[in-house]
């Protein structure tokens, strides 16, 4: 069984000195420039050992002019799980360190996110579109986007 | 030692007792050797032959009358439009000249009632929602019609039919609605007199 | 020309051919295409292309109540929508602290285990469909696949958009002999996969095809996020149902069927021997299924009344063991009856990453069967 978020905080701070994790709940939020050593450690060592990262995904602020990152981590190997971390950015220009080099599984859900919500991943080995089409401008998830005229005949008007 | 192609052999044993199965010469001979049976043609002819659904099937919904068609338990509240997840129901309540609902049977009651056939997901939100058991699910699935418009839009005549269709259709659930209209219906009779 | 010697003639050029598998194409599952890179027949490079059944489910479901969600469910993974709409249901239980009815998690669990049959037998029968046996197995399939459906039916209204799982339970209670022909349908499946067995396992033809192609290390998936019964066929242990034990898989006993190899006759095989565990799990259940209502007091408020439900702000990640891997929807909330995010962690997404690591040095026709055990339904890779 994981320890609680307070614990997870204390046992991370102690071993990573510079790094501040602020818990929220049962969620860690962490500092968009700590993400990677954060995260290698929460994969390599005991009694963590996250071998699993089970969903990335985002989410959008835009009264609050942030974007949020979260990802579920598990282990496969010690069976517990979730840890959820949260990543803060700037709106205006989301930028964050990909996590694909420590995990393969998020190559393609990073790949979601940019396309989606035009999140900025570096170090991303394929960074481009997945499920809109090559060349479609704009980021349909974020909450601004502006939904073009759909011309189909409809009978009534919405 | 196994024998090459003993796998594929077996395999055919099955195909051939299926084969077998489908005719009635066959089944004979596996009834002969005390074999168990398999199903044989499953395949339901369409459209010579239809397939019988449970009562529960559900396609397309209907608004539900007692009686004579203009007594419809429909009072226009709109719950059913609102939560319509792709939002293809479209309803008008009956007004006078100065915009004040009119009634009838002591109702107000749908001046416009619109469901679009090929937006409905045949989800049945609408009558799980709906507060007085006005609309149900039909399981007519013959529908089909050349004009997007004209044909693929059901308007409120075209959706009305009788409580007894309803009981017909689906008697199970019909008994059950009628159970909630009269528990609505009788609140003073269940209410225990005052001990004298 | 001796042909053995073509690779290694200095003389003779050779050019690399790209080609387009699919969009369109019977086997590839639906719209799904695959950017190959050819050297006469063997794959050099392979890039899976996505987004053809792109429908915005996630941002629909923005803009509509948590009930309302539930029908786009079943259109996810179109093969198994009552496992769908079960992981919604728990997440929203989890965001909202819902009650579930005792008699309603039974139920649930049964439906979500005649889901498992009903995928992985449609499975192999497309499975061995790709691999030529044009039609029978497929077939056969559908044939026990058709009884399930039927059952489906009688239960919710609807073949397979069946809608019917809800917060609190399940929509409404199964109807009279449901669950006696349920009971007679479970004890008679043994027998199906034993005829099927018989047509495939020990098949020579399957074993060629199957055996060390697409071969998946154990580290590589547990890397790549790979989950199902793609992930158990490599070796690694990790069954949902077992791990965190929700619903009543912990009253329940049952293994979890491992591979050794990886390849594509281990998943085949770790799909069958699942189903023989969920005829374990089908039997012991339905034998306990306790009586009182399907669906607690507060869940079917929310059903009848889906305006009035307000979670508290927060957010939650419900994940259940549906057939094709780990399903999890992330929900978030900020007090109104819709969601603020709503995001679905699909398995058939996240199980096409190892695709190109599977695909290279094959022939053309293996890449076929191998994107065939990876099992993947676009409705559930696009949303």
């Amino acid at each position: 069984m994981l320890p609680s978020a307070e614990q997870l905080k204390s046992s991370i701070e102690h071993s990573l000195p510079g790094v501040a994790i602020t818990p929220e709940g049962a969620v860690l939020v962490v500092e968009p420039k700590d993400l990677i050593t954060v995260c290698r450690h929460l994969k390599h060592h005991e009694p963590f050992f996250m071998d699993y990262v089970a969903n990335v995904t985002a989410v959008d602020y835009p009264n609050e002019q942030r974007m949020d990152l979260v990802y579920h981590l598990y282990s496969m190997h010690h069976k517990h799980g979730p840890m959820t971390l949260r990543v803060k950015l700037n709106r205006a220009r989301p930028v964050v360190a990909s996590v694909t080099p420590l995990w393969r599984g998020a190559e393609f859900q990073e790949r979601e996110v940019y396309d989606l919500f035009g999140v900025q991943f570096e170090g991303h080995p394929d960074l481009r579109r997945i499920l809109m089409w090559e060349g479609f401008e704009g980021h349909p998830m974020r909450k601004d986007y502006v939904v073009e005229d759909q011309d189909a005949p409809l009978p009534h008007p919405r | 030692m196994a024998v090459i192609g003993s796998g594929v052999l077996r395999g055919m044993v099955v195909t051939l007792r299926t084969f077998a199965e489908t005719y009635l010469w066959g089944r004979a001979v596996l009834r002969a050797l005390r074999v168990p049976p398999v199903d044989g043609l499953v395949t339901i002819q369409y459209p010579d032959e239809k397939q019988q659904h449970a009562e529960r099937f559900r396609y397309f919904p209907f608004l539900v009358y007692d009686q004579t068609p203009d007594n419809l338990r429909c009072v226009a509240c709109k719950i059913c439009e609102q939560e319509c997840p792709p939002a293809c129901i479209h309803i008008t309540m009956a007004k006078d000249a100065q915009g004040r609902p009119l009634k009838a049977h002591g109702r107000t009651f749908p001046a416009q009632f619109d469901i679009d056939v090929s937006i409905c997901m045949s989800c049945r939100i609408c009558v799980d929602v709906c507060p007085f058991e006005a609309i149900e699910m039909d399981n007519e699935y013959e529908l089909s019609g050349g004009d997007r418009v004209q044909e693929m839009l059901f308007t409120k005549a075209r959706l009305l039919k009788s409580d007894g269709y309803f009981h017909q259709i689906r008697p199970e659930e019909a008994r059950v609605v009628d159970q909630r209209l009269a528990a609505k219906k009788a609140p003073a009779a269940t209410t225990p007199r005052p001990p004298a | 020309m001796d042909p053995t010697t073509i690779d290694t003639a200095p003389h003779v050029e050779r050019e690399l051919l790209e080609v387009n598998l699919g969009p369109q194409h019977p086997s590839t599952h639906g719209v799904f295409r695959m950017q190959a890179t050819l050297d006469g027949e063997t794959i050099v490079k392979l890039k899976p292309v996505m987004g053809y059944l792109h429908r915005n489910h996630e941002q629909i479901g923005e803009g509509i109540t948590y009930i309302a969600s539930f029908p786009f469910t079943d259109r996810l993974d179109y093969f198994n929508a009552m496992s769908n709409n079960f992981g919604l249901a728990l997440a929203i239980e989890k965001l909202g602290g819902i009650p579930v009815a005792e008699r309603g998690e039974y139920l649930r669990a049964i439906m979500a285990e005649l889901t498992r049959l009903v995928n992985h037998t449609a499975v192999i029968g497309f499975l061995l469909n790709d691999m030529g046996a044009f039609g029978t197995p497929l077939l056969y399939a559908f044939r026990e696949r058709e009884k399930i459906l039927d059952l489906f039916e009688a239960a919710s209204g609807s073949r397979m958009m069946c809608n019917y799982v809800r917060p609190g339970g399940v929509r409404e209670d199964v109807p009279e002999g449901w669950l006696a022909q349920a009971k007679q349908l479970v004890d008679g499946y043994p027998r199906f996969l034993d005829e099927f067995e018989a047509l495939l396992t020990q098949n020579e033809i399957v074993r060629q095809r199957a055996q060390r192609v697409g071969i998946l290390p154990r580290e590589l998936a547990i890397s790549a996020s790979v989950t199902g019964p793609m992930l158990r066929a490599s070796g690694v242990n990790y069954d949902i149902r077992k791990v965190d034990g929700y619903s009543i898989y912990p009253t329940c006993s049952f293994k979890v069927p491992l591979g050794t190899v990886g390849d594509v006759y281990d998943r085949y095989y770790v799909r069958i021997l699942e189903m023989r565990e969920s005829v374990k799990i089908l039997q012991q259940a339905l034998k306990a299924v306790p009586g009182g209502p399907a669906i607690s007091s507060k869940g079917a408020a929310i059903s009848r009344a889906p305006r009035t439900f307000r979670p508290p702000k927060g957010d939650a990640y419900g994940r259940i063991e549906a057939p094709k891997g780990e399903l999890g929807f992330y929900l978030v909330s900020d007090g109104s009856p819709q969601p603020y995010r709503y995001h679905i962690r699909a398995p058939s997404f996240i199980n096409l990453t190892v695709l190109e690591d599977l695909c290279l040095g094959h022939k053309v026709g293996d890449v076929i069967i191998i994107l065939g055990s990876v099992d993947i339904v676009l409705g559930e890779v696009d949303r």
